[in-house]
Order: structure tokens, then C-alpha cells, then sequence
């Protein structure tokens, strides 16, 4: 039944997060896993947005793949890669791997933009063939992004869903609560840790270049831009309620709530948003959805263990 | 040959800058254990504030410093006892978060009010003045800003372990509640110690703007200079900072004497090298 209730405000919601097809939901639901369950708190993520959209491009180009194929191989790219990755900057703890991830995708910034095939530091566009080859009228092609944000978003959220009822998830969830006593019971943090890095980073890839399949354009300064992949989306899992698989998508709609009144403001609408992501941390840590959950106790997704009361009077 | 002598050299100096960067976010780290991921958007606000201040009284940028530190340093103690006091704890999240909202803030403030033109700061004859030494024609700037670089980390070490402001960091740092029980107010100790750290940033971001021009958005990349230096020296020990500011700088100038696309992308590649080989940094500091 919860189901059922969250398939209805996804679908009521859809005008509004879909409508001009936008991804953020999954990145919001991707960023949430890592940071608020594996305690991998990135502001990185953005290497593996632009890395999806930039090997879109080339896989296209150079490759003379569909660009269906090109993304999921992206996917599949950004996994392997993200290995080595994970070796290096899982040496740095809290807030320094935080910057640690930013370095990386200074790293694939700054590296994209010497590739000159790929337009260097001005970027390139999306050959008018490779366009066409997904649907002929730009109806058809908005109508097919829409319907692969749609499902690129039901996907991840029911990916990230099975995964954290998964026994793994729930060793997640005991790292989240307590990594000594996760490891106590004999959880393997780093491995665990590193599942969450390899398959995040995977899906981000993939969604990075469903966002550049809307875009047709691509350029360093997009593709890895921390304000948009990863400044938003951390404060719309803050504000929604982080560590919880309904924050991200309360906080998604919410983020579109705001923009219809303050999109006109644009930097300030940023900074409001900030604003506000500070204020929830500091005063309701647990977001807009711990609220309505502590005071309605509600779930929607069923996520959680609790012992069953039959007694009366509780 | 002397080219690259000339390179490495210029890095050496370069280092100092870097190493300004670091000093003020080793200082919090150390003394509360916070990371100021602000800290990169706070150096391009001092370099605004300088900005200001030059233009309207039409001062010297050096002398603005007399200005800058101590406004820097009063948003710092602000800043630490109105906001940054509230996410200190046990859980990493909030400090990370808030001070990564900080940063978003920051920067798009700065954009609102100064355009994302950048700016420069004219410090007039002192930018192009040289002094050849042998072959090598050094800049003077560049040696200033080195040499203000170890003034500014023998003075926080001295401040650490010679006065009782730096016997209070010390204390909190190495237990709060024991500190607290003792009669220091941690949240005073703490609120000095970012003032000390942005007066230090005040200087960073002065030499910043004077050196080269900046905009609003530069901000992440200084925070990932000063963190780098950071790892590369090893957590704790400043001198090391400055070792690390000085490899970096190397790294970069080299890596730009290759190719000038390559600057800054060799300086994340020597540190991502370091992380590799001695993920505790080249210099980390013994434990007593």
C-alpha cells in the first residue's frame, strides 16, 4: 500500500520533476546512499556526472555507438574506474575525503579539457546524426528524455530500495548507526563502503549521460560543475532528510516547489537554498521527512525493523 | 637548463602562497577538529574586502591588511560562535554540511556583489620589481609572500606553544571537557582560534589578489590548494604545510613549463602521488 501511495505522488509529482525531464532526483536518491548510509560524504560527484556525459559524447563520435548503448557503457566505465579511485581517497577520513572526491574531479575537469578531439576547454555538441538517431521529431526526443528520467529515477530508487532491505544493507544501515559495532559484528566497512562508491559512481555516470542526451552540449565547466551535480543535490537530500531513501525525493519536490517562486533570482535562489540547508542540519537534522515521520510516524518505503506490540495501551 | 632552474624556483615561492592557504585550515583542523571547506570562498572574500577597502580609501593593498585582518578575524570569531559552535560533535555531517552550504553562500554572495568579473588588486611598483641573482631574476612579490609565509607559521607556533592563548588551543584540542572543566570557555577558545585563522586567510587572500586577478568562483580551487598542502606535508605539523605548499608549487610550475594547460592538473597529480605512496603525508608528526 505505502507502494502504491509513493507510485501516486511520484506520478502527481511528475509535471513538476520530470516535466522539463530533470535527473537530480536520482543524483539526490545516489549522493543519499553514500553519504547518509556508507557515511561517504562526497562533494565529488560531479567527476562522475561529467565523465558519463563526456563519454556519451565520445562513444557516439568516435565509438559510432547508439546513444543508449554509450550511456550504459558509461556506466559500466565509470565502475571499473572507479576502483583505483576508491583505493586512493578511501585513505582520507570525514571531511577530508570529502575534499579528496573534489580533487578527483578536478582531476577529470582539467583532463576532459585537454582532450582536444572532445573540444578542449570549449566543449563540443552533439553530432545532428547521433541526434536523430534516437527519434526524428524534437517531440519525440523530449518525450523520450522524459521517459528516460522517469525511469532512470524509478530504477535507482528501487535499486537503492532492494539493495538496503539486502542483508548488505542492512550491514549499511549497522555502519550507519555505529561502525564500531558494525564491525564488532563482523562487517567488512571498507568493502562495504567500497560496493556503495563502485555502484553510485556507476548509476551517477549513467545519469550524467542522460543529462547531456538533454543537453546536446558538453563542456568541462558544465559536465564538472560542483554547484549543479553537487551543491543541489546535497541540499535537497539535507533539506529533504538525510539517511532516509524518502528524503531525497521530498526534498526533489520541494526543491521544485522553490524554484517555481525564486527561479527568477537565480544565484540567490542557490543561497536561499544554502540557507536553508544550515538551518535544517543545525535545528531538524533529520529533514523535512524526519519531521513528518517522528510526528506521524510514518514510512514509505518499509525500510525499518521494529518489534511488534500486540498489547493495548501502547 | 636555468629555465628550469628558473621553474623549480618559482615554485618554491609559489609554495608559500599555497602554504598561507594551508595554514589557516590546519589551525582549526588542529585545535577543533573541523574542516572548513568554506575556507577557500573565505581567502576570495578577503580579497574582495581588500578590493573595498583599496578603492574607497584609496590605500595601498598592504596597508588594507591593517583593515582586512582584523574584519576577517571579527567574522571569524562571529562566525564560529554564531554558527560553527552549533555542528561541533560527534557525527561528521554537520560540520561538513554546513560549512559546505557556507561556501555556496559565500561565493554566490560575492558574485551578487561584485560581478563575476574579475578583479585585480594594484599594489603598484612592488609587482614587477625583481632581483637578479646570478642568472635568475626573482621576483619580489613572490619572495615577500614566501617570506610572509614563514612569518605567518613561526608566528602560529610560537602563539602555540609560547603564550597562554596557544596553551588554551592546546588544551582544548587535546581534550575539550577536561579544558572546560579547567575554566577555559572552549566556545571563546574556539571563536579565537578561527579569528586567528581568517586574519591569517586575510593575509592569504591580500597576497592572493595582488599576485594574480580573482572572481567569485575561484574559491573551491584555493580550499584544494591549501588542503593539499595539508596532506602532503603530513596532518599536524606546520612546517611540513610548508613543505607541502613548496612541492606543490613545484609540481605546478613544472607542470606548466611542460605544457601551460598542465599547471594546476600536475599539482593534483604530485599530491594524488603522495596520497599513493605515503597516505600520512611526506612529514607526518611523531606522536609524544
Amino acid at each position: 500500500m505505502t507502494i502504491a501511495a509513493l507510485a501516486l505522488i511520484v506520478l502527481a509529482a511528475a509535471p513538476w520533476w520530470a516535466g522539463r525531464a530533470d535527473l537530480r532526483l536520482s543524483l539526490a536518491c545516489l549522493w543519499n546512499l553514500m553519504a547518509g548510509y556508507a557515511g561517504l560524504v562526497s562533494v565529488g560527484q560531479q567527476a562522475f556526472v561529467g565523465f558519463g556525459g563526456y563519454m556519451l559524447f565520445a562513444l557516439t563520435i568516435f565509438g559510432g555507438l547508439h546513444p543508449i548503448a554509450a550511456i550504459l557503457l558509461a556506466g559500466v566505465l565509470a565502475a571499473a574506474l572507479s576502483v583505483p579511485i576508491a583505493a586512493l581517497i578511501f585513505r582520507l577520513k570525514g571531511a577530508y575525503f570529502a575534499i579528496g572526491t573534489w580533487v578527483v574531479a578536478e582531476v577529470f575537469r582539467l583532463t576532459f579539457a585537454q582532450i582536444s578531439s572532445l573540444g578542449g576547454g570549449s566543449g563540443s555538441s552533439l553530432p545532428v546524426g547521433i541526434v536523430r538517431s534516437l527519434a526524428d521529431s524534437r517531440s519525440g526526443r523530449e518525450a523520450l528524455s522524459y521517459w528516460l528520467a522517469l525511469g532512470a529515477a524509478v530504477t535507482v530508487i528501487t535499486c537503492v530500495y532492494l539493495f538496503l532491505r539486502s542483508r548488505r544493507g542492512l550491514a549499511l544501515t549497522a555502519i550507519r548507526d555505529s561502525e564500531v559495532a558494525a564491525s564488532g559484528l563482523g562487517i567488512d566497512i571498507w568493502r562495504t563502503r567500497l560496493e556503495v562508491y563502485v555502484v553510485t559512481s556507476a548509476f551517477t555516470a549513467v545519469i550524467g549521460g542522460l543529462l547531456f542526451l538533454q543537453k546536446l552540449r558538453i563542456s568541462p565547466d558544465a559536465a564538472f560543475s560542483v554547484n549543479d551535480w553537487t551543491a543541489f543535490v546535497i541540499f535537497i537530500v539535507v533539506i529533504g532528510g538525510i539517511g532516509t531513501l524518502e528524503g531525497p525525493i521530498i526534498g526533489t519536490i520541494l526543491f521544485f516547489l522553490l524554484r517555481e517562486t525564486l527561479a527568477d533570482f537565480g544565484t540567490i535562489y542557490l543561497m536561499v537554498l544554502g540557507a536553508v540547508a544550515i538551518v535544517v542540519m543545525l535545528k531538524a537534522p533529520k529533514g523535512v521527512w524526519g519531521l513528518v515521520r517522528d510526528r506521524f510516524d510514518l514510512e514509505l518505503f518499509p525500510l525499518g525493523y521494529r518489534v511488534r506490540t500486540d498489547k493495548k495501551g501502547d | 637548463m636555468i629555465e628550469w632552474v628558473n621553474a623549480i624556483v618559482q615554485g618554491i615561492l609559489l609554495g608559500g602562497l599555497y602554504a598561507l592557504f594551508a595554514a589557516g585550515l590546519s589551525l582549526i583542523f588542529g585545535v577543533m577538529r573541523l574542516v572548513n571547506i568554506a575556507h577557500g570562498d573565505l581567502i576570495i572574500l578577503a580579497a574582495y574586502l581588500g578590493l573595498s577597502t583599496t578603492t574607497i580609501l584609496g590605500i595601498h593593498p598592504f596597508v588594507a591588511l591593517l583593515i582586512v585582518m582584523p574584519a576577517m578575524a571579527g567574522i571569524g570569531y562571529i562566525l564560529q560562535r554564531g554558527l560553527l559552535n552549533h555542528t561541533l560533535g560527534g557525527d561528521i555531517l554537520p560540520p561538513l554540511l554546513v560549512t559546505f552550504g557556507l561556501s555556496v553562500i559565500v561565493q554566490n554572495a560575492l558574485l551578487e556583489g561584485y560581478t563575476a568579473d574579475p578583479q585585480k588588486l594594484n599594489a603598484g611598483a612592488v609587482e614587477t620589481a625583481s632581483i637578479a641573482v646570478g642568472e635568475l631574476s626573482l621576483g619580489v612579490l613572490p619572495l615577500l609572500t614566501f617570506g610572509m609565509a614563514v612569518a605567518v607559521i613561526a608566528g602560529l607556533q610560537w602563539i602555540f606553544y609560547s603564550t597562554a592563548l596557544g596553551r588554551g588551543f592546546r588544551a582544548v584540542s587535546n581534550n575539550q571537557d577536561i579544558a572546560q572543566l579547567m575554566g577555559l570557555n572552549k566556545a571563546h577558545v574556539f571563536g579565537l582560534a578561527m579569528a586567528l585563522a581568517l586574519a591569517v586567510t586575510a593575509i592569504a587572500g591580500i597576497l592572493l589578489g595582488v599576485r594574480t586577478s580573482f572572481d567569485p568562483a575561484i574559491g573551491g580551487g584555493r580550499l584544494i590548494f591549501g588542503f593539499e598542502a595539508v596532506i602532503i606535508g603530513g596532518l599536524g605539523n606546520s612546517w611540513g604545510t610548508l613543505a607541502g605548499g613548496v612541492i606543490l608549487g613545484v609540481a605546478q610550475t613544472i607542470g606548466a613549463k611542460i605544457d601551460p594547460g598542465w599547471q594546476v592538473l600536475a599539482g593534483h597529480i604530485a599530491f594524488l602521488v603522495v596520497l599513493a605512496v605515503r597516505p600520512n603525508g611526506l612529514f607526518p608528526r611523531v606522536e609524544h
